[in-house]
């Protein structure tokens, strides 16, 4: 047959791998220093923009978005045009989403120091630079579905079934968890509220795990395994089993984020149940990628590239073992709101998705430049030293969660609290948090290692930009009858649409009834709105990422109850826009902190001075300090505004409230203030800090007033 | 509509929603199953052998 000749442009895939590199490096450092942080509260110097709640979400998109993010795309732009025979679709699309992602990620580089965050995890970005991704995500999506199209095989390799996966889900996830309304430029509420908002976000929050970590991850094992190791995938009948079962049950695990919450008990089981049932999909993987290495396990000892693969799929097995058991509520009553869950993720992520990475790109650049790898040994240095820093950053933190975890559920034998003081349990597993940072320090520095081999393999070659290759024009003719599955994975638009079908029916079982069902949200007749010096605190506690150690969700355990009071109720929550139960429990839980009846309970000049030095109360405390609240005058510009976003989103201030919420604002503000002034401390009305005060002793205080506990 | 509706707003009409989509699931599933252990020997051979059919005349030796 008359083969048809034509070229591979390996630019963009060479673009996406240096973009990788470059910002795997900075998402390490700033992870590194925010881990740093925990231990030496006073690393940030006082400097707003270092401080660990505004680093910490630029830590988790940096890795996230843009060490993995290019990864993804470096290995989509690389395997597509070889697997289907064929250039991209576009090199004009291939331009405006490498250089937009990347200005995606510049724009989130600038914005999250600054403060500028909507607060729900991974979903940080304001909604402006939401609306570029959603642009950039598109354009992707043509050059994704333009070169499947125009494709000379007949069937599309099982890696591309993950891309595409990849893409519609995230297309999906992104848009409905980031609908909100700005107030301005720079800031918005989400339309959703409470035990809703949460519902959304965990349902995004964990299927950017699964859709954004693990199946655009899955493609690239699927592509460059069977590559690295020289021979075909164990079984192609698992990949194709696997595959589907793992895009329809993913979909449905995300309330067991929320397991304990005030979600309803329906939507909690059915997050357990479809967690427990996705051992099965996970080990398919798993066990595939580790298979295809039958009879290739003398070339693992020597090649750097597949003890990476090895690792790196041994990682995925452990934590998607792990994921489900986490998932059970016995044990989640133990590792939530703990450090057990980051020594969990970064087993995915040091192993999974940065092992995969560094074997990728240890593989691609000798070809890509048509050379040999400058150093093996650096290569094999590499391997081990990432390897013992993923032990040592996660064994450690295991420890931790167990320790803390069971501290906080200690109980006395006369029925009191065993360490009702939350700072002892901080203390005691500090030195957790020391070998932490150690174990990160050792996988800095292997990527270090990394980037000197890349660049050394970088100048001993030259770069190969087009590689030719010759396929017949028409797609293979197969003679015999087609089952319906091959007939489908050949027309790439319907296989879309049922992908797209398969993660739907998750979605709307679990959100939809949510929406509807009336007594799923039992209302509380004493919950009132926010005052405006309320709502302008929360947007500070916001800013801050307090939520990101402070919880403000108390389940309903006896050891909860006896610390912070009445457990949470969903319908103490339908004024929140957005939510902000937190998953993490660095210092206590919040919910309660205004009630005056509780043992948590602390006037208005502690939380002044705590917030300008918490160690001249604590001296052993890991918060950091705020002085900059009690220096910087309270924006209250978009004060009306805000007011009647809130009422658009259906919180019940009386009609024309928000000409009157300024008045309201500076009288509640001075009274705070006065009260400081009155106890001897020298602040001004319009300091940040008041709002602040006033939000922090407004919390949990409506239920309360009603039972007039 | 109204009929949907009106069932939506029952917090007790809402377990027929996850199991209608486990039956959704469970007959998928099996039609994939079914599909993949009928699928022809040399289907599955040409699939797997995918990423390996190219000419990658590209050195692929890295023993220094």
């Amino acid at each position: 047959m008359e083969l048809e000749k034509f070229t591979y442009d390996n630019k963009h895939a060479k673009m996406f791998i240096y973009a990788s590199i470059v910002f795997g490096v900075i998402g390490m450092l700033v992870g590194l220093i925010a881990a740093l942080e925990l231990i030496f509260p006073n690393l940030s110097a006082e400097i707003a923009y270092l401080s660990f709640g505004r680093i910490r979400p630029l830590h988790t998109n940096a890795v996230i978005f843009a060490f993995v993010g290019n990864g993804i795309f470096a290995a989509v732009y690389y395997s597509m045009p070889r697997l289907l025979k064929t250039p991209m679709f576009s090199n004009l699309l291939g331009n405006i989403h490498f250089w937009g992602w990347q200005i995606i990620i510049l724009a989130a580089a600038i914005t999250l120091p600054l403060g500028l965050t909507q607060s729900k995890e991974y979903a940080e970005l304001i909604w402006p630079i939401d609306l570029a991704v959603v642009v950039v995500w598109v354009v992707f999506g043509i050059n994704l579905i333009g070169t499947i199209l125009k494709r000379r095989t007949k069937h599309i390799y099982v890696a591309i079934w993950f891309y595409i996966a990849t893409w519609v889900t995230v297309a999906v996830l992104y848009i409905t968890n980031n609908i909100v309304i700005p107030v301005s430029f720079l800031e918005s509420y989400p339309i959703y509220a409470g035990i809703q908002d949460a519902l959304v976000q965990w349902w995004y929050g964990h299927n950017a795990v699964a859709f954004f970590l693990t199946t655009p991850y899955l493609g690239l094992m699927y592509y460059f395994i069977p590559k690295a190791a020289n021979r075909p995938v164990y079984s192609y009948k698992l990949s194709i089993i696997h595959f589907w079962a793992l895009i329809f049950l993913y979909i449905w695990a995300g309330p067991h984020h929320l397991l304990y919450s005030a979600l309803p008990d329906w939507a909690q089981a059915l997050g357990v149940v479809f967690s427990v049932i996705l051992i099965a999909p996970s080990w398919g993987g798993m066990i595939n990628g580790l298979l295809t290495l039958r009879g290739a396990w003398d070339k693992v000892r020597e090649d750097p590239v597949l003890k990476m693969f090895v690792v790196g799929v041994t990682a995925y097995g452990m934590s998607t073992f792990e994921g489900p058991m986490l998932s059970l509520k016995s044990v989640n009553a133990l590792s939530h709101f703990t450090d057990w869950t980051i020594a969990h993720v970064h087993i995915g992520t040091l192993g999974w998705n940065g092992m995969l990475t560094f074997g990728m790109i240890y593989w691609l650049i000798p070809r890509l430049f048509n050379t040999k790898l400058a150093s093996l040994k650096l290569a094999n240095s590499h391997f081990w030293i990432a390897t013992l820093g993923m032990l040592f950053f996660s064994i450690p933190l295991y420890f931790a969660g167990f320790t803390q975890a069971l501290m906080w559920k200690q109980f006395t034998e006369e029925g009191y609290l065993a360490y009702p003081n939350f700072l002892e349990t901080v203390t005691q597993i500090l030195p957790m948090y020391y070998l932490r940072a150690f174990g990160g320090t050792l996988y800095f520095i292997g990527m270090l290692l990394f980037v000197v081999n890349i660049i050394k393999t970088v100048k001993s070659g030259s770069f190969v930009r087009y590689e030719e290759d010759g396929a017949p024009a028409q797609p293979k003719v197969h003679k015999a009858k087609e089952g319906w599955h091959r007939r489908l994975e050949g027309k790439p638009i319907q296989f879309t649409v049922l992908a797209l079908v398969a993660i739907l029916i998750g979605g709307l079982v679990e959100i939809v009834p949510m929406y509807m069902v009336k007594t799923n949200v039992p209302t509380i007749s004493s919950i009132k709105p926010y005052t405006p010096l309320e709502l302008e605190g929360r947007d500070i506690y916001m800013r801050e990422g307090c939520y990101l150690c402070h919880s403000q969700m108390i389940r309903p355990f006896r050891s909860e109850t006896a610390r912070y009071g009445e457990y949470t109720k969903a319908g103490e929550t339908v004024y929140d826009h957005p939510f902000l139960f937190g998953s993490k429990r660095t210092g206590p839980d919040l919910a309660r902190q205004g009630v005056k009846s509780l043992p948590n309970y602390k006037p208005d000049s502690w939380h002044y001075n705590h917030m300008v030095n918490p160690q001249s109360l604590n001296a052993e405390s890991i918060m950091p300090p705020y002085p900059w609240l009690a220096e910087d005058d309270l924006d209250i510009s978009d004060i009306a505004k805000k007011i009647e976003v809130m009422m658009t989103l259906g919180v019940p201030y009386p009609e024309g409230y928000a000409a009157q919420a300024e008045a309201d604002l500076k009288a509640q503000a001075a009274t705070i203030a006065q009260g400081l002034r009155d106890g001897g401390i020298q602040v001004e009305n319009d300091k940040e800090i008041i709002a602040l005060i006033a939000y922090l002793q407004r919390l949990g205080t409506d239920l309360y007033s009603e039972s007039g506990k | 509509m109204k009929i949907v509706m009106h069932s939506l707003e029952q917090i007790s009409g809402v377990a027929i929603y996850p199991i209608i989509a486990l039956v959704i699931f469970f007959v998928f599933f099996m039609l994939v199953g079914y599909m993949v252990v009928s699928a022809p020997k040399e289907y599955i051979d040409e699939m797997s052998h995918m990423p390996l059919d190219e000419n990658d005349d590209l050195p692929t030796d890295n023993h220094n």
